[in-house]
């Protein structure tokens, strides 16, 4: 009745396909490096174990200053958007809410494009992080706040319309001030159409973001579980529900956040993967958001060598892949929660 | 029931108001350990509010009290252990297993980031058993009929483990068969475990059958309280219900109430 033990294997199952993606994301690429000496390379560089990988300093170059922090970046920001997607559809309690309905995204975006267009250099480099986190709790909560006025009694979908209105109202100022900067326009479509091949340096800057909020929403889905039975219940059942969503939320805009601030506006991943999960793996938050993470992770890999192979050596930005996969996808799950609340 | 007892549960000047319309005024009501409740009144009248009101799912003014203690005063957890509320209409996530959600009645014994103990398992699972849904546990509520449903829904409150079981419209949309059977199931459950147990009910001779005492709701306000043959009075009735009735004595002197179709010569006479 209590599935400690299948929890367990899909958890098991989900990071085996995720290292797999991460192998698979390792080995693809223009530069013909062999698994054997990739694997090598990277077992030289635990602790306590030295080997000889054979890889030319140039090779291994490449490989750890450009494919292993692209793979792993890669992984964090699918692994937050997906997370983050399954943490709002908890908190409203509508399978269709994600990051990028309820205006985290734009929100993000257009503070994004602000800092770009009038810090520019350097310094609009080093902001982006915080532009993008302040720029997507306040998009959520404008759109929060303008559903919970226009629709009392916390209607779902009056909930996703008003992130609609604020997306699009902030996706407007965004193309504004575009405007006024054309010069930076490539510079911020490039941004938007999203781009995991950041290094280093910025997946140090989100990681202490990218733990906090994933631990936290982690740890809230058992009371997720208990919010989905309606707040009311929640509350009589001694819960502050109020407080949880809150919680939860900020968790999730902090993850939203903290991938968008890295990777632009990679499209569908927080719908498309909590969705796969929840058909396999049930209902239940505390199996949901770890799995979405672990899903997350190995999509958002994939998607990123398909992007960087199709092409080679040009490569299509991941949004552009996630959403191929994702709108169709969206789609039919669409059709088939229609069916079923009918 | 000695008049001696502090009450499990009484309310005192209740006032709610909501979305600036005034539901409820100045409410009182009483019932000691062990009693069954019903609140009755014509549609509107704050039945459901005053539920809420007492289970503290909506702000209000005056006072609640658990035993003697004040719910005000106390810890959502802890109220919680005291009080359990069943909606009338209760949202039931389609995928989620009845025991799962009869586990979820363990909320308030659960610390903030913590998960069930053995115990918390064990309660629900005995909880189950009594209510003849063990055959169910692994069953989505998708998946059961209304009368099951009521059985889980009432399941999930009694794993709470709470002398005060607040229950709005137990019987909504349940058949005659199911309605007496889950009425019977609450009653035995009042009698076994000593629950005092309140209700709305809108059917008045079931009220009469089931409940000790009814407290009359009428445009917010408490009309009249009492042992069921002193609230359901014809006048009484006709006054708030609007409505014709004949009000018989039945069984162990609980009234029985009639509605009575108007006459044609009536009917002639009004128009």
């Amino acid at each position: 009745m209590t599935p400690a033990r299948p929890r367990g294997r899909a958890l098991l199952v989900a990071s085996a396909v995720l290292v797999a993606s991460l192998a698979l994301g390792l080995m693809a690429g223009a530069a013909g490096i062999s698994p054997r000496a990739i694997a090598l390379a990277l077992l030289d560089r635990l602790p306590l174990v030295s080997v000889h990988s054979g890889l030319a300093p140039v090779e291994e170059g490449l490989l750890f200053q450009l494919r292993v922090p692209r793979v792993l970046l890669a992984a964090v920001v699918g692994g937050l958007l997906a997370t983050a997607g399954a943490g709002y559809q908890g908190v409203f309690r509508n399978p269709l809410a994600d990051p990028y309905l309820l205006g985290a995204a734009a929100g993000a975006g257009l503070t994004v494009t602000l800092v770009v267009v009038f810090l520019g250099g350097d310094a609009g480099v080093t902001a982006v992080p915080i532009a993008a986190f302040a720029g997507a709790v306040g998009g959520v909560f404008l759109a929060y706040a303008l559903g919970h006025t226009a629709g009392r009694g916390g209607g779902t979908a009056t909930l996703v319309l008003a992130g609609v209105a604020v997306t699009s109202f902030l996706t407007a100022i965004q193309t504004f001030v575009q405007q006024l900067k054309v010069d930076e326009l490539q510079r911020i479509y490039s941004w938007i159409l999203g781009d995991v091949g950041g290094g280093w340096d910025q997946l140090r800057m989100i990681a202490p973001y990218a733990v906090v909020s994933t631990v936290v929403m982690l740890l809230h889905g058992r009371l997720l579980d208990v919010l989905s039975v309606g707040d009311e219940e929640a509350v009589s059942l001694g819960l502050r529900a109020a407080r949880v969503r809150f919680v939860v939320l900020l968790a999730a805009s902090l993850a939203t956040a903290s991938a968008v601030a890295v990777s632009g506006l990679i499209a569908f991943v927080g719908i498309v993967v909590p969705h796969v999960v929840r058909r396999l793996a049930g209902w239940s938050y505390r199996i949901v958001l770890p799995l979405s993470f672990l899903g997350g992770a190995a999509f958002l890999v994939l998607a990123d060598t398909i992007a960087r192979t199709v092409l080679a050596p040009a490569e299509l930005p991941i949004g552009v892949v996630t959403a191929f996969v994702g709108a169709p996808f969206f789609v039919t799950v669409l059709r088939v929660t229609r069916r079923v609340e009918t | 029931m000695s008049g001696h007892a502090v009450p499990a549960v009484e309310a005192r000047g209740v006032g709610v108001t909501l979305g600036g319309r005034r539901v409820l005024t100045d409410v009182t009501l009483s019932a000691a350990p062990g009693q069954w409740l019903a609140v009755i009144g014509p549609n509107g009248a704050g039945k459901s509010t005053l539920l809420r009101a007492v289970a503290g799912l909506v702000s209000r003014e005056g006072e609640v009290l658990v035993e003697g203690t004040a719910v005000d005063d106390l810890r959502p957890r802890r109220r919680a252990r005291l009080i359990a509320y069943a909606p009338q209409s209760p949202a039931l996530p389609p995928d989620m297993t009845v025991y799962d959600y009869a586990l979820l009645g363990r909320t308030p014994y659960i610390p903030y980031l913590g998960s069930e103990s053995a115990r918390d398992r064990e309660v629900t699972r005995s909880v189950l058993e009594r209510l003849d849904l063990d055959g169910f546990a692994s069953r989505p509520l998708g998946h059961l009929s209304g009368g099951e449903r009521q059985r889980v829904v009432l399941a999930r409150a009694l794993v709470q483990q709470a002398p005060v079981l607040l229950l709005d419209e137990p019987t909504t949309a349940l058949d005659l068969g199911h309605q007496q059977q889950v009425l019977e199931l609450v009653d035995r459950l009042r009698l076994a475990d000593d629950l005092t147990v309140v209700t709305t009910l809108h059917d008045l001779s079931l009220a009469a059958q089931y409940a000790d005492a009814l407290v009359l709701l009428a445009a917010g306000r408490a009309v009249a309280a009492g042992p069921p043959a002193r609230v359901l009075a014809e006048p009484l009735l006709t006054e708030h219900f609007g409505a014709r009735v004949r009000v018989e004595p039945g069984p162990e002197g609980r009234p029985v109430v009639h509605l009575v179709r108007p006459s044609i010569s009536s009917m002639v006479e009004e128009a």
